[in-house]
């Protein structure tokens, strides 16, 4: 039962993290419509400026503060010179600019900082453990990571249902013409939309590197989970991307807790072993499926008239 | 120009055995019957994706189910075409209405997801498969015969894979011009009208997936032929993301553009490769350009811009 | 990556090249795409080092050698690979890392009459029945190195073992290998995604478990996630016994959270024998980083060639070339070296363990000898003929 409780902790936190990084992907896709494959490269970006940063400093928290900006910054340097272009077209235009991007970053980090994997030490502030259950230690930092995704849910829900930038936001989601045609700028705030979405990523980027290996690529399969959340959720909803993150997080941990056991059951242990973990790789996608068979836009679909 | 570019393209395929290109010439040969077999495969896409508007993410899946086809009865010693077509064919069909009929329920890049998470469930089913080499791939001990004839052996595979994609491309031209291709045009700009019009928008686009997965599935037996291999790989997310940048590239909706744009990846991959290590810093810039400068892809230079 | 040179190989292959009519020719196919290029490049850097030190030469002969990127797609890796065997530019293929590339071109490579060394996989297909003359592996055979934990394992009396590997044909083949050795409780057995990135759900399976020891083949970024992990849920005092999981190419990454664990291996850089001494102070002076067993067996490969084409005065005469690589006698970095009748080695393996070095750098190092000259359990079913 302990087992049980703590599994479900780690599912919670492991899909607080892609909460991160689908927050700011659905954010991008709802309001500007657009499918920005490099979200997982800007991630993977945000994890080496932060490796970059935190040993110029010798500090994890500039090296987290500067990532961030860097990384939002260089999402809103893409957006005036690629993205911006392809508002209006085709969503095959944008897969197809957006890939090119994945190939040029996930390549510019190999010539720049190698393709051997990096290292990133956690904050001493946060490096602590306690005891979880007996001869288990959950490290103090999942628990930061935890609050940081719990913080960012509620500023973004904040920040999109209660202030005026948010309220444009989510008028430019519903009808982006009409909003323009009301004499607001919608070029800079789609801009800062992109910026923002890019700082999260960035953000989710330095926050998972001292757990995970810092490498090329390391975002690739992580868009698509992003992908799979956001759709879940619904394109476009943050209360979605939320629900359905935690969601994905859950299935993903227990299924891996569980799935083989209950194989085991049924089919005896050697049969269990090969079919087991077959199947647990594919859940979190049988998930997917079933949820759009029965709710085709996903959970919570965003209000759009177009 | 639409009837130039292609009888030129085809031309030039034909050409390419005659063409004296002294040391080299075998890999020459080699390589553009890769171009071929991804050819088939992109232009069976594009039947999807230009014609109906049906964004696939998940194609590979049919390149890998045409290959196990071929490699699960080599391993039964059987190498006969027509069985190994029988059997590709067939399991490509029941996949891809199986999948479709759920698949169709969603639109836009809920669409994009759901046929990705089924070509994940293909991909893992692959690995799984422990008599046929599971995640090492099979190595095949023959390759596929005509009646003891065998086609698919050096020039004959040069031959034999230049008369499929002559063939699957015509086939396809023919669907997007007859009643069926209009109807499948139409479902994408006004279901409702389509609907009115006595048509079910279900049946007609599914018939256009099983088609279309059909074709790829003949791609995929000409995949293990050349490489005398087949492998979990070829139904990774990456691969269908391949043929997409393919399709896009050479300009969705022309069909002879995805033979242009697989004749463009492989080809530019190959002589970029000789260049630098670093290739995809080239590649990846090419690609953002390409989206930002020729709208219409590489079929729609020189074409008239409507 | 065709007609590429390697860049240390270009200027002493080009200048002997004129002075001598017929160069050895080699195709040295590695992954140098993706993460796990790190690995590829530690083939690439370590065969070049070898070349370098042989002065661009093997055996007396020039060397004219051509790097592929298989890209870790097998049916780009047949395609490239043919494509140089069909233009002539292969009398020797050296590669790859991953054994499903090696399962691709092992066929197209032997039938064309090449010969084919594997500095790194060593899958069991190819080491019993289906053995073939022209087909070397200098590594190992696939389970050995997992067989070493299981045997240090049962050694050490340990009772109760946990396992882990991803969910592929050689996780489940590794675990096997331990199994064979260990005689003892398995405790768990834990197969994960090869995409996975948080192993928490493992890491409280093996808290509540309590085994005496962990077992892991965890290679590139899984092992770098799961060993830091492992440490911070603080059951570093469960000891961890691992292939692949903890070595120079994943050090760096996991920095000190590696220490004291343990890996089985048949090569470690403080093995105290002048070739290797030569080859590591060598390699780090010139790449900059500890060199790991992939480098370490492809600069073998180099030496076993030179020894081997040397003997055989020659390249042309393949079965006479295959005939002295057999019993080619050169310094490899394991000190002796020996070919078992399937063309696999046999060699001692040790348990190896993780350590600091006093420059900050981190290295794995002998502790015992687990087993002496082993040979692999599939080689009584090769028939050389």
């Amino acid at each position: 039962m302990t087992l049980l409780v703590v599994q479900a902790l780690n599912g919670v936190q492991l899909g607080l993290l892609l909460f991160l990084i689908a927050a700011g992907l659905t954010l991008v896709f709802g309001v500007m419509d657009f499918i920005n494959l490099a979200h997982g490269v800007q991630y993977m970006l945000g994890a080496y400026l932060g490796v970059a940063f935190a040993g110029l400093t010798g500090s994890f928290w500039l090296g987290l503060l500067l990532a961030s900006v860097v990384a939002g910054v260089t999402g809103i340097a893409l957006e005036r010179l690629v993205f911006r272009h392809l508002y209006g077209r085709s969503h095959l235009d944008q897969v197809l600019a957006t890939f090119g991007v994945i190939l040029t970053l996930n390549e510019a980090v190999r010539v720049l900082w190698g393709t051997a994997p990096l290292q990133m030490p956690m904050p001493d502030a946060l490096s602590g453990s306690f005891q979880l259950m007996e001869g288990l230690r959950y490290p103090v930092y999942r628990v930061a990571l935890i609050v940081a995704g719990l913080l960012v849910a509620v500023g973004l829900a904040w920040a999109v249902n209660c202030t005026r930038a948010g309220m444009l936001i989510r008028a430019g989601a519903s009808n982006a013409a009409m909003v323009s045609a009301l004499g607001v700028d919608i070029g800079r705030l789609f801009t800062l939309v992109f910026g923002i979405g890019a700082m999260l990523a960035g953000f989710a980027g330095v926050m998972a590197a001292p757990l995970v290996s810092v490498e090329p690529s390391m975002g690739d399969n992580l868009l698509i989970l992003a992908f799979v959340v956001i759709v879940i959720g619904g394109v476009g909803a943050i209360r979605g991307a939320f629900v359905a993150a935690l969601m994905v997080g859950l299935v993903d941990t227990l299924g891996r807790t569980m799935v083989t056991d209950a194989f085991k059951a049924a089919l005896g242990a050697s049969a269990a072993a090969r079919v087991g973990p077959a199947v647990a790789s594919m859940l979190i996608y049988l998930v997917m499926a079933a949820v759009l068979a029965i709710r085709p836009a996903g959970l919570f679909p965003a209000a759009r008239d177009a | 120009m639409n009837r130039l570019v292609p009888l030129l393209a085809f031309a030039a395929l034909a050409a390419v055995p005659f063409i004296p290109f002294g040391r080299e010439g075998g890999y020459v040969l080699l390589l553009v019957s890769r171009v071929m077999v991804f050819a088939l495969a992109a232009i069976s896409l594009d039947l999807l994706l230009g014609g109906g508007g049906m964004v696939s993410f998940g194609h590979a899946a049919y390149l890998a189910i045409g290959a196990y086809a071929v490699a699960i009865l080599d391993a039964n010693d059987v190498s006969e075409a027509w069985a190994v077509l029988a059997a590709a064919l067939g399991a490509a069909a029941l996949f891809a209405a199986g999948t479709g009929a759920v698949a169709l329920r969603t639109r836009g890049v809920n669409f994009i997801m759901i046929t990705l998470a089924f070509a994940q469930m293909v991909y893992f089913a692959a690995g799984s498969l422990a008599a046929y080499g599971g995640d090492d791939g099979y190595s095949l001990i023959a390759r596929t015969e005509l009646f003891g004839w065998p086609v698919l052996k050096g020039r004959g595979f040069y031959a034999t894979a230049f008369v499929l994609l002559l063939a699957g491309y015509l086939l396809c031209r023919m669907l997007v011009a007859s009643r069926f291709g209009r109807v499948l045009r139409a479902i994408r700009q006004n279901r409702q009208r389509v609907q009115a019009m006595g048509f079910n928008p279900f049946t007609v686009q599914l018939t256009a997936m099983v088609i279309a997965g059909m074709l790829c599935a003949v791609a995929g037996v000409l995949l293990a032929n050349l490489s005398e291999f087949a492998s979990p790989a070829y139904a990774t997310w990456q691969r269908s993301g391949d043929l997409l940048i393919m399709v896009i590239l050479g300009g969705a909706g022309s069909l002879h553009g995805a033979l242009l744009g697989a004749a463009f990846v492989v080809l530019l991959e190959e002589a970029l490769g000789r260049l630098t290590e670093h290739w995809r810093l080239i590649f990846g810039p090419l690609l953002v350009l390409s989206v930002l400068y020729f709208r219409g892809g590489l079929a729609g230079i020189g074409a008239k811009r409507d | 990556m065709f007609g590429k040179l390697l860049g240390a190989l270009a200027l002493a292959a080009a200048t002997v090249a004129s002075a001598q009519a017929q160069p050895v020719k080699v195709g040295v196919v590695t992954t140098l795409s993706g993460p796990a290029a790190t690995l590829g490049q530690q083939l690439r850097d370590g065969f070049a080092l070898g070349i370098e030190k042989l002065g661009g030469k093997l055996g007396g002969m020039p060397v004219d050698a051509t790097v592929l990127d298989d890209e870790l797609k097998p049916d780009v890796a047949v395609t490239k690979v043919r494509g140089l065997l069909e233009s002539g530019k292969a009398d020797i293929v050296v590669g790859p890392i991953f054994s499903n590339i090696l399962q691709a071109i092992f066929k197209p490579v032997t039938e064309s009459g090449a010969i084919l060394i594997s500095p790194n996989a060593g899958p069991s297909t190819y080491a019993g029945r289906a053995c073939a003359k022209n087909f070397f592996v200098t590594s190992y055979q696939n389970d050995q190195p997992h067989a070493v934990s299981g045997q240090y394992a049962q050694d050490s009396g340990y009772k109760r073992l946990f396992l882990l590997a991803p969910n592929y044909q050689a996780g489940r083949d590794a675990l096997a290998g331990v199994k064979s050795k260990f005689k003892g409780e398995i405790v768990g057995e834990e197969y994960v995604p090869l995409t996975q990135m948080d192993f928490q759900s493992e890491i409280a399976k093996i808290a509540a478990a309590k085994p005496d020891a962990v077992y892991a083949f965890m290679p590139g970024g899984l092992g770098i996630a799961l060993v830091k992990q492992y440490r911070q849920a603080g059951l570093a005092n469960i000891p961890f016994l691992s292939a692949f999981t903890v070595d120079e190419s994943t050090l760096p990454a996991q920095g000190d959270a590696a220490i004291g664990f343990y890996s089985g291996a048949s090569w470690a850089p403080n093995m105290d024998n002048a070739a290797n001494k030569t080859f590591v102070a060598a390699f780090e002076a010139k790449y900059g980083y500890v060199p790991g067993s992939y480098a370490a067996y492809a600069y073998d490969t180099a030496m076993l060639l030179d020894a081997a084409v040397k003997k055989a005065g020659g390249v042309a005469d393949k079965a006479k070339l295959a005939a002295a690589i057999e019993t080619a006698d050169f310094a490899s970095t394991r000190g002796a070296f020996k070919f078992g009748v399937n063309h696999y080695p046999v060699q001692d393996f040790y348990l190896v363990q993780v350590v600091k070095r006093a420059d900050g750098k981190y290295q794995t190092e002998t502790r015992k000898k687990v087993f002496t000259a082993d040979i692999d359990p599939y080689a009584a079913q090769c028939k050389m003929n």
